[in-house]
Order: structure tokens, then C-alpha cells, then sequence
């Protein structure tokens, strides 16, 4: 203000006394046009944070409406506890946060400082989440570049196990995922499963049976013909001459009948190591033109609750990598690219924001914070609540898709 | 001569010492009520609820209405972000401008999505038909 | 602006001004190059962008030349001369056409008016000290630096790499590592996720990541500013045209640059990770790239004219003494093309497998943008008409832009219909179209906002004879470089494109002569400017003669800008400025302004009595 001071301006900017914070800088007039110029600015850069999101948000869109099985497929890799967990824990630190700011207005330092370090908490605690997430679908395959894979373990009759790494595609498979430990042929499935498969068999039919009648998406008949991965083929991929799933060893995996495998074995297969126990998941796979009752008549399973759609629905099985066409392998990896994608950059933004509250907490026990002064608590929680809202919309569409 | 016709005040509504800036600065530091805080946090956490709560419901096949279960999702996602804005934001209290942005950025979100989708079948249409097709006959 | 002899600094009244004020000045308040580098002041900030922007231009330029030179040769030139092989040749044309695209679309044309003009002249033109946020301003003037350098450094490292390979047999891979782009400034995928793309993709789109922080900052710190710093009197409808045109300018950066920054993440991260949204070999739908990048750069594109509006408005009215001829029209037709601008984007893609409704609907929408961008030329000539017209140099650059506006607004109907679009998309016809909007619009304006405000950036005069002569030679060579494009292209030739047809060659041939002409042009004009700073003559206040408030203060600025706080009034009534022949410049009478006098009085050197 050297200037203005030297020159006592005609507009008589140097009378507000009572404004001349320290906080005030030299290009205004008052703390309350600074802190309104502070609060637009952030504003705009929210805005900006939108757009940007908007742009991924865009890319789930298109590919959601263009291939919504993939997604319903995708989904059911993710836990949805875990996403809820997560949800709460940021609206939370959202809370502790707005709580922040409220003290910061009334000056009460401590109490800052408290929240603040509880906000940051809350930024661990979802990243930490988060973490065990990302881990566990990265041990199971599930990055943001490959196709989704379980690993068959097979019992021969002399008592030799070999693996067998399977991979899902939509259109090929649909998985259950459910809590317990699920086996196919192993117990009864609880309702929740059933439910599951009957939502499952209810999309199958809708989007995959129609593009497998339609446009001959047909992938067991086409790759044995197709020539691609013989290899392969001899080895796995004919379920018939691939010991791998007769499972004769157990009477309760005794049931792929060889009258069913002429036009390809109906498969079944204990998913083993690639799933957390509450998490196991069960490929279910067959080809044949045989009713789905029979299947479910000779696994024990009650038929009752699925629906007569899904007895028409043929099942394909689960097809080995190299076999599948450009196209069906590329379709497996949209999901988890989307979902890598927009977790990713929202836990970015997190980390981000992690930062700024520990650099507003350094700050505020240093009492630099009071009813005089705050913005910086006000702007970085403005910015803290934009990561939490944008949370509020990744988690029903990732994690809850129906 | 005078440049203007109505004589120009040497002041605005910052450099006027008659402004209420007390006022003012209640206004950019609006100061919310803790029982608003927890009542906002207490809905916010019951809206989760409810979203979940809401994919155990076939929507979708109850109403016959395609896509249901996904609208009310965004839309439950909406009234909480909503909420987050106003109270947590204190956007109910700031300056109008400021909500503008927000509105605007999302109008412009909305836009992007819409047209693009609109666009999104094209490569159903124009190449995986096609493919898929070919490949039909290639059997 | 006569070389006549001015005692020192003056200020509006004509009257000398203190010694404090004399000796110094926004240039002279800080001395050393750190007081350069970390300065906060917005006019120097102005000043850093601006020599760094005209270095880029000139890297940008000298790469034009380079191409428009090898297509002086149907055949692959370099490979003529025995230099290099023909495949090598041909890539070293791809790299070096995605060079000048990229470095004058990032690095010149986005920051040219709202980062170099839009810094100096949006505080002065509110009478505030500085703008918003100072600490971001020059934050985003190192987002830029850092990006530029980043960017120059990867694509020119490819290009090096090619010469060094191909023509002296040095590899100098092993020694600096891979570089180089031959996407075009676009970054389309597949090409951009394919192998063979010159090795610098994700490095390259880093660092466009980065220049669009740059572009975001100051479009956030403009916002800001004319919101909250706008002066007493000055509503938003008493705004300088300028400061509208810059603030639709910033409304677009902050909405669309983000966009293109998740495009260019998405895109790195397909190359690095290997996800598939836009890459047809991981699933993902190469249009979609389209739809995400032209939903930014659409509106980017008005991002780059925008401003030129502004200059031209400034220009226009000061220059024919008059009046400004329907404020609010053109105001508001700022706004609507912002606004317009996002609703349009996908007349970049008719052809590239867009569904014919929403074709329909874009080339729909892409008609009514020429609604408020003819307002606009109509309301300049209107102003015009009848006025006292000054044909000083940024006069005639005002009106070579009005000229060269209307050829590029109207061929971009031709491009804006669908039927048209399908003979003329990615033809030269494209390419004469976007330089005729690109550079003989926001080049034109930047010029005319240079020599506009030149006088009151470093308090010097030009030359305006040399400044008049370059501004004709610039004219000249550019219509002649680009006319002739239209021809070709609407006759078949395609962009982007090393080798051609003979037929063609007249066409080439012509268009590398006018380009030639053009260069001269624009280092005559560089010329210019290096005189005036060397041996330019002190300026009056207010040389031109305008109102808004840039011009109530001494030229150069001082530090602090004003005096006091200036009071907004009507920014194009030009009533009450009177020349003085002494100074050469414009000057306000105590008598009918007493405020003003108050307000600069203590500033004043003693009258001597």
C-alpha cells in the first residue's frame, strides 16, 4: 500500500481501520473482497476439477451403455461392503472437516487442529481401503490392462493336481459372487446367490444371448475352428478331452454327465486360491443346448428360484486368453480400466488433499487461524468436500451397478 | 465538460466506508450451526443407506421402467451431493456466483455425456456389427 | 506517433510528473533478473510471456518455413537433395508439420493475447493494482516455461535425432534417448497409441498437460479479477470490450482445458498401462478420442479468437475516434459464442464415423455461430463508418483482421455444412480455412494489440512508417500464402501430406512464395520493435487517445499502477481527451476534471511558478 499510504487516495480506502488485516493484500480493499475473490477462485478451479472428471465419467457412460454386461460382470469383483465402508468413512472426514471450518471461524485452535487430524484420518483410512482393494484384485489379476482370470485347480485320479489359469470374458461366462464359500455342487446357495444368478441370467439374456443369436459371438465353436491357439485347445480348451473337469475324485463334483458334452462340456469348477473366502466366486460354464433345471436338479441345487428366462439361456464356457478374437478379449478390459481409471485419479485427489490438511493443520497449530483470518481452511475444505462428492458418485456406479 | 451523464461515485461497494463489511464478512464466514453439520451428516449417511439398499431391489423389472435402479442411484447420489454442496460447502451462503459455477460445470458435464452417448452406438453400428458379422460367415 | 521530442514522462494532463514517478517505473521498480523471475507484478508477468511466447512463435514460424520449403518439391525435397532417404525425409515433413502445429496452437496462439496483452492490460483496464491472485499468475507462467520446454525438448529431440541418423549416421539414441511426434497437434488416436509415432507421445502430451494448467490459472485469475476488482463506476456493462472478451475467453479455459487434460492422462495412460478407451486394439472406440478432444479444443478455438475480438474492439473504436457501435451486441456476443463454442464440436468429425443425427446436429448448431460473430463484424464497420479514422499500424492490422476474419468465417460455413465437408475435410481447403482464422485473425489482432499497446507497456514509439509497412507486408504474404490453399484444397489436396501430385505444384509453389513475403513481414515487424526499444522516443499517456483506464496513467505504468483508485466511466467516449500537438498524445483539462486531478495531483512534479 505504499502508495495509497504516501497518497491518501479520494475513495478513502485507508479509513477502514478496522479491516487492515496483515492477511490483507496490497491489490485490495477489503478482507471481505479478498476472501470473496479467494472463494470464486476456488470455485473456478472446482469447476475445473469437474470437467476433468467429467471427461472419465463421459468414457463410463458410452461404454456402459454400449456394453452394460460388461459391467454387471465387471461389478461383481468389487466389494461393495468395502465401497460402503469407504463412502462413510469420507462423508465422515467430510463432516469432521466442515466441523474444522466452523472452528476455525470461532477460533477454537485446539479443536482445529483435532479435526483436521481426524479429516486426514479419514483420508487414510479410505486410502488404506483402498489399498486392500487394489491389492487384492492385483493378485487376482484384475489390473487395469488384463483379462479377468481364475485358476482351475484339477484333482486327477492318481492323485496329481495341476492349475490351470482360466480366464472370464462377458458374454462367455458370468461369475457369482457371493458371500461364503460357495462350491459348486457344495451345498445349497443361499437365496443371495440365487438372486445373484437370476440378475446375472436375467442380463445374459438380455444383451449376450441377443449378440451371441445375432451376431454369432459364438466363441467355442469359433476358435476350435478358427485354428487360433491350437495349442491351447488341446490342451484346455476342449473341455471333453481336459481331465481337468471331471472331477471324479469328489461325488459332489460328479456331474458333468459325458451325454452333455457332445456340443461341449457343461463345466463346473471350484474356483480355489484366487478369491478371498467371502468372496469366492464360481464360473459357471456350459454350452449345451441341455435345460439349466437338469444341472440344477443333479447338483442339488433347488430350481425354484430361477427364473424360466434363464433356463433358455445357453452358457458358454470359460474360454482360454489366447482363443478369444481381438475384440472379446479387449471387451474384458474395460471395466477394470474404467474402474483403475476413475479410483485412481479420485485417490489422487485424495493424496492431494491429504496434503493440504496437513499443511492447513501445521499451520493452525502454529495459531495462525481465527475469526480474523481462515481462508485457507475454508478453500482446502471447499476442495476436500468436491473429492468427497465426487466419491458420492463413483460408488453407486461402480460399485452397485444392477 | 462532463464525461458522463450521471455523476460517477467515487467509491464501490468495496472502498465505501458506508458498507456494513461486518455484515459482509458474517456473510462470507456464515458460521453453521453444529446440530446442522451432524443432521446433514446423519442424512448423508442414511442416503448411503438407502443406495444400497436400493440395488437389492429389482427396479428395473418392478416398475418396468429400463435403467430405474440406475436413476434412482444418480438421483439418491444427487440429493446427497446436493447436500454436501449447500451445507458442507456453505454454498447456501455464499455467493450466488459461486453456486453458478458448480451448476454450470455440471450442466457442462451433462452436455458432454449426452452428445457423446448419442455418438457411442455408432461403433456398435458401424464396426462390431460388421466384425461380427464377418465373422459369422467366416464360419 | 511522430518521433516528436517529449520531456520525459508526462501524465494525462499533459504535465510532467514527479521525479519518483519519472525515475521510476514497472520496469525499473526492481533491478536484476530475479527481480524479473520471481516478480508478482502482472505487467511484468506480461512482459516474461510475452518475449517467451515470441520465442516459441519464432521456433513455431521457422518450422512453417522449413515445410512450406519441402513442398516446394512434388517429390520428397530433403531426399532431392541427397540428405536423407525419402522414408526418412517424409517423417522428418510429419514431425516437423506436428512441430509448428503443436507449438503454435500450445505455445503461441492460446497465451499470445490473453497471457502477454490480457496480463498487461485487464488490471490497468479495472484500475486495480494487480490481478486476483498474483502468486498464481506467475505460477502459471512457469506452468508454461516448464511445459513449453518440455514440449520443444521431446519433439525437437525427435526431429534431431531423424537428421543425425539419417544424414550424418550419428544415432543419438543411445545418447539422449528417444523423441519426436508425428500425430499432427492433434494426438488422434490410433495414431498417437500406435508404435510408430516418433517415441514421444506420452512425453509430449505431459507437457500439454502441463501448458493447460497455465492456460487454466490464468483464465481462473481473469474471472476472479473482473469480478471482484472491477473499480467505482464501472459495471459490468461499462466494461472495456476487452475485458469482456478476455473474460468469455476464461470462461472457456476453465470449462474445456480440463477436458483436455483428462484426454492426455487417458491417453497416457493407455500407452503406459495399457488401458483401453481409446485405443481400438484394447477395446476402446478411437472416435471417442475425437468426441474428447474437440469437445476442448472446439472451444479452444474461440479461446484463441476470443481475445482477438477484444483487441479489435479496443482497436476499432480508439482508432476511428468514435464511439464503439453497439456495446452490448458485442458484449454479449462474446458470451454466446462461448457458449456456442461447446455445443459444436462435432463439425471436426464428420467424417470420421459420427452418426448422421448428431452430424446433423452439429452442423446445425455451426450456423448460428456465424450469427454473433457477424454481429460482431458488423457493429466494427459501423463504428468505423463515419468515424475519424487514424490509418496508424495497429488500425491497418485491425482491419486486415476484419478482412481476413470474414474470408476465414465464411469458409468455415463451407466446412460447417455436412455436404461440403465430406469433399473439403482434411484438404487444404482445411488448412487455408483454420490459418485464415488462426493466424490471419489472432495474429492479426495480437499485432494490432502489440503496436496498440506498446506505447504504454515500455513508454517507447515505434516507427509507423516501419510499423505500417511491415503490417502491409504481412497482409500481403499471408493472402498470398493461403488463398491459394483454398484452390488446391477445393481442387483435392490433401493435408498433412509430404509429397502431392504435380498439378498441385503451382498451387504449393505460390503459397511458399507468399510465405516467404510473410516472414519478411513479421521480422520487419520484429525489427520494429527492437528500434523502439533502443532508440523509441518518450510517449505521452495517451498516445491514441482511448479512455479506458490503461490510458489514465503514465506510460509506462507505474509500479503501482495509479495513483489512487481511477474511477470507471464510459470506456470508448472519447470526448473529453484533447490532443496536444506538443506531446503528440491526448491529454485531459484540469478545468473539466477535477477528480482526476485530485486523484494525480500528488504525483506531480513541482510547477515551476
Amino acid at each position: 500500500m505504499t502508495t495509497a499510504t504516501s497518497h491518501p487516495a479520494p475513495d478513502g480506502h485507508d479509513d477502514h481501520g478496522g479491516h487492515h488485516s496483515p492477511h490483507l493484500a496490497h491489490h485490495f480493499y477489503t478482507m471481505t473482497q479478498q476472501v470473496g475473490s479467494a472463494k470464486l477462485g476456488m470455485w473456478a478451479f472446482l469447476a475445473t476439477e469437474i470437467l476433468m472428471f467429467g471427461g472419465l465419467f463421459c468414457a463410463y457412460a458410452v461404454y456402459r451403455a454400449l456394453h452394460p454386461e460388461v459391467f454387471l460382470f465387471g461389478h461383481y469383483f468389487l466389494d461393495t461392503n468395502l465401497g460402503a465402508i469407504n463412502t462413510a468413512v469420507l462423508l465422515l472426514s467430510s463432516f469432521t472437516m466442515a466441523w474444522g471450518v466452523r472452528a476455525a471461524q470461532l477460533g477454537q485452535t485446539t479443536l482445529l487442529v483435532t479435526l483436521l487430524a481426524l479429516t486426514f484420518l479419514g483420508g487414510v483410512g479410505f486410502m488404506g481401503i483402498k489399498y486392500v482393494e487394489y491389492t487384492s484384485k492385483f493378485d487376482h489379476g484384475l489390473g487395469p490392462a488384463q483379462g479377468i482370470y481364475y485358476n482351475v485347480t484339477t484333482e486327477y485320479s492318481d492323485g496329481n493336481t495341476a492349475q490351470v489359469k482360466r480366464y472370464l470374458v462377458p458374454n462367455s461366462a458370468f461369475i457369482i459372487a457371493g458371500e461364503g464359500d460357495i462350491k459348486y455342487g457344495v451345498g445349497e446357495p443361499t437365496s443371495d446367490q440365487l438372486h445373484q444368478l437370476d440378475d446375472a441370467l436375467h442380463y445374459h439374456e438380455k444383451y449376450a444371448l441377443k449378440s451371441h443369436a445375432d451376431e454369432g459371438l459364438h466363441k467355442d465353436h469359433a476358435k476350435a475352428e478358427s485354428g487360433k491357439g491350437d495349442e491351447h485347445a488341446e490342451d484346455h480348451s476342449d473341455s471333453q478331452a481336459t481331465p481337468a473337469f471331471s472331477g471324479e475324485a469328489d461325488p459332489h463334483e460328479h456331474l458333468v454327465d459325458q451325454s452333455f458334452t457332445p456340443t461341449g462340456a457343461m463345466v463346473t469348477s471350484a474356483v480355489t486360491d484366487t478369491r478371498p473366502p467371502e468372496h469366492s466366486a464360481m464360473a459357471l460354464a456350459t454350452n449345451g443346448s441341455f435345460g439349466l433345471s437338469d444341472t440344477f436338479e443333479k447338483s442339488g441345487i433347488a430350481t425354484t428360484s430361477v427364473s424360466s428366462a434363464a433356463l433358455e439361456v445357453g452358457f458358454y464356457e470359460p474360454t482360454l486368453w489366447d482363443t478369444l478374437t481381438e475384440r472379446e478379449q479387449s471387451l474384458a478390459y474395460q471395466f477394470f480400466s474404467i474402474y483403475y481409471c476413475m479410483t485412481g485419479l479420485h485417490g489422487l485427489h485424495v493424496l492431494i488433499g491429504m496434503g493440504l490438511i496437513a499443511w492447513v493443520a501445521v499451520r493452525a497449530l502454529g495459531g495462525a487461524f481465527g475469526p480474523e483470518y481462515n481462508t485457507p481452511v475454508d478453500l482446502v475444505g471447499l476442495y476436500w468436500h468436491l473429492v468427497d462428492l465426487i466419491w458420492i458418485f463413483l460408488f453407486p456406479l461402480l460399485y452397485l451397478i444392477h | 465538460m462532463s464525461h458522463d451523464p450521471e455523476p460517477i461515485s467515487a467509491v464501490n461497494e468495496w472502498t465505501d466506508p458506508s458498507t456494513d463489511h461486518e455484515h459482509d464478512a458474517e456473510h462470507a464466514h456464515h458460521v453453521v450451526p453444529m446440530w446442522l453439520l451432524v443432521g446433514v451428516l446423519v442424512l448423508l449417511l442414511a442416503l448411503t443407506w438407502i443406495t444400497v439398499a436400493v440395488t437389492w431391489i429389482d427396479l428395473d423389472t418392478m416398475f418396468n421402467v429400463p435403467n430405474l435402479n440406475v436413476v434412482v442411484a444418480l438421483g439418491v447420489a444427487l440429493v446427497k451431493a446436493a447436500f454436501v454442496a449447500f451445507y458442507f460447502m456453505h454454498l447456501r451462503w455464499d455467493a450466488p456466483f459461486n453456486g453458478l459455477i458448480l451448476v454450470a460445470s455440471l450442466a457442462f458435464v451433462v452436455l458432454m455425456i449426452s452428445w457423446t452417448i448419442l455418438d457411442g452406438q455408432e461403433i456398435d453400428r458401424l464396426v462390431e456389427t460388421p466384425r461380427a458379422a464377418r465373422s459369422v460367415q467366416a464360419n | 506517433m511522430s518521433s516528436i521530442n517529449v520531456p520525459g514522462i508526462t501524465d494525462i494532463f499533459g504535465k510532467p510528473v514527479s521525479e519518483k514517478t519519472a525515475s521510476e517505473n514497472y520496469l525499473t521498480h526492481g533491478k536484476g533478473i530475479m527481480s524479473w523471475l520471481l516478480t508478482l507484478d502482472h505487467k511484468r508477468i506480461g512482459i516474461m510471456y510475452m518475449v517467451t511466447v515470441l520465442t516459441f512463435f519464432l521456433v513455431g514460424g521457422l518450422f512453417a518455413i522449413l515445410l512450406r520449403t519441402m513442398l516446394l518439391s512434388p517429390e520428397p525435397l530433403l531426399a532431392q537433395a541427397g540428405l536423407m532417404g525419402e522414408t526418412a525425409s517424409n517423417n522428418f515433413y510429419n514431425q516437423s508439420f506436428t512441430l509448428h502445429g503443436a507449438v503454435m496452437v500450445f505455445l503461441f496462439i492460446i497465451p499470445a493475447i490473453p497471457a502477454i496483452l490480457g496480463n498487461f492490460v485487464l488490471p490497468l483496464m479495472l484500475g486495480a493494482k494487480d490481478v486476483a491472485f498474483p502468486r498464481l499468475n506467475l505460477f502459471s507462467w512457469y506452468c508454461y516455461m516448464g511445459g513449453s520446454l518440455f514440449f520443444l525438448w521431446v519433439l525437437g529431440k525427435g526431429i534431431i535425432n531423424l537428421v543425425m541418423l539419417n544424414t550424418f549416421g550419428v544415432d543419438m539414441v543411445p545418447i539422449w534417448g528417444h523423441g519426436g511426434l508425428d500425430t499432427g497437434w492433434t494426438f488422434y488416436t490410433p495414431y498417437s497409441t500406435g508404435e510408430d509415432t516418433g517415441g514421444a507421445v506420452v512425453a509430449a502430451t505431459a507437457g500439454a498437460f502441463i501448458l493447460g494448467f497455465s492456460s487454466i490459472l490464468t483464465g481462473l485469475n481473469f474471472i476472479a479479477s473482473i469480478h471482484m476488482l472491477r473499480p467505482p463506476g464501472m459495471g459490468w456493462f461499462k466494461m472495456p470490450l476487452m475485458l469482456w472478451a478476455l473474460y468469455s475467453t476464461s470462461i472457456i479455459q476453465i470449462l474445456a482445458t480440463p477436458v483436455l487434460a483428462i484426454t492426455l492422462l487417458l491417453l497416457i495412460a493407455e500407452r503406459l498401462l495399457g488401458v483401453g478407451i481409446f485405443d481400438p486394439s484394447l477395446g476402446g472406440d478411437p472416435v471417442l478420442y475425437q468426441h474428447f478432444f474437440w469437445f476442448y479444443s472446439h472451444p479452444a478455438v474461440y479461446i484463441m479468437i476470443l481475445p482477438a475480438f477484444g483487441v479489435i474492439s479496443e482497436c476499432i473504436s480508439v482508432h476511428s475516434r468514435k464511439h464503439i457501435f453497439g456495446y452490448a451486441f458485442i458484449a454479449c456476443s462474446s458470451m454466446a459464442i462461448a457458449l456456442l463454442g461447446f455445443l459444436v464440436w462435432g463439425h471436426h468429425m464428420f467424417t470420421s464415423g459420427q452418426s448422421a443425427l448428431l452430424g446433423a446436429i452439429f452442423s446445425f448448431i455451426t450456423m448460428f455461430i456465424a450469427v454473433p460473430s457477424a454481429i460482431k463484424v458488423f457493429n466494427w464497420l459501423a463504428t468505423m463508418y463515419g468515424g475519424a479514422i487514424r490509418l496508424s499500424a495497429p488500425m491497418i492490422y485491425a482491419m486486415g483482421f476484419i478482412w481476413l476474419f470474414t474470408i476465414g468465417g465464411l469458409t468455415g460455413i463451407f466446412l460447417g455444412s455436412l455436404e461440403t465437408d465430406i469433399h473439403l475435410h482434411d484438404t487444404y481447403f482445411v488448412v487455408a480455412h483454420f490459418h485464415y482464422v488462426m493466424v490471419g485473425s489472432t495474429l492479426f489482432a495480437f499485432l494490432a494489440g502489440m503496436h496498440h499497446w506498446w506505447p504504454k507497456m515500455f513508454g517507447r514509439s515505434y516507427s509507423e512508417v516501419g510499423a505500417q509497412t511491415a503490417a502491409w507486408l504481412i497482409f500481403i504474404g499471408f493472402n498470398i500464402t493461403f488463398i491459394v490453399q483454398f484452390v488446391a484444397g477445393a481442387q483435392g489436396m490433401p493435408r498433412r501430406y509430404a509429397t502431392y501430385p504435380d498439378e498441385y505444384w503451382i498451387w504449393h509453389f505460390l503459397s511458399t512464395m507468399g510465405s516467404y513475403v510473410l516472414t519478411i513481414g513479421l521480422f520487419y515487424a520484429l525489427g520494429v520493435w527492437i528500434h523502439s526499444l533502443v532508440k523509441g522516443k518518450q510517449v505521452a499517456a495517451n498516445p491514441w487517445g482511448g479512455n479506458s483506464l490503461e490510458w489514465h496513467t503514465t506510460s509506462p505504468p507505474p509500479f503501482e499502477n495509479f495513483h489512487g483508485t481511477p474511477i470507471g466511466t464510459d470506456p470508448y467516449n472519447y470526448d473529453h481527451w484533447h490532443f496536444d500537438p506538443e506531446l503528440d498524445g491526448y491529454v485531459l483539462r484540469e478545468e473539466e476534471e477535477p477528480a482526476e486531478a485530485e486523484r494525480t495531483a500528488p504525483d506531480r512534479a513541482p510547477q515551476p511558478a
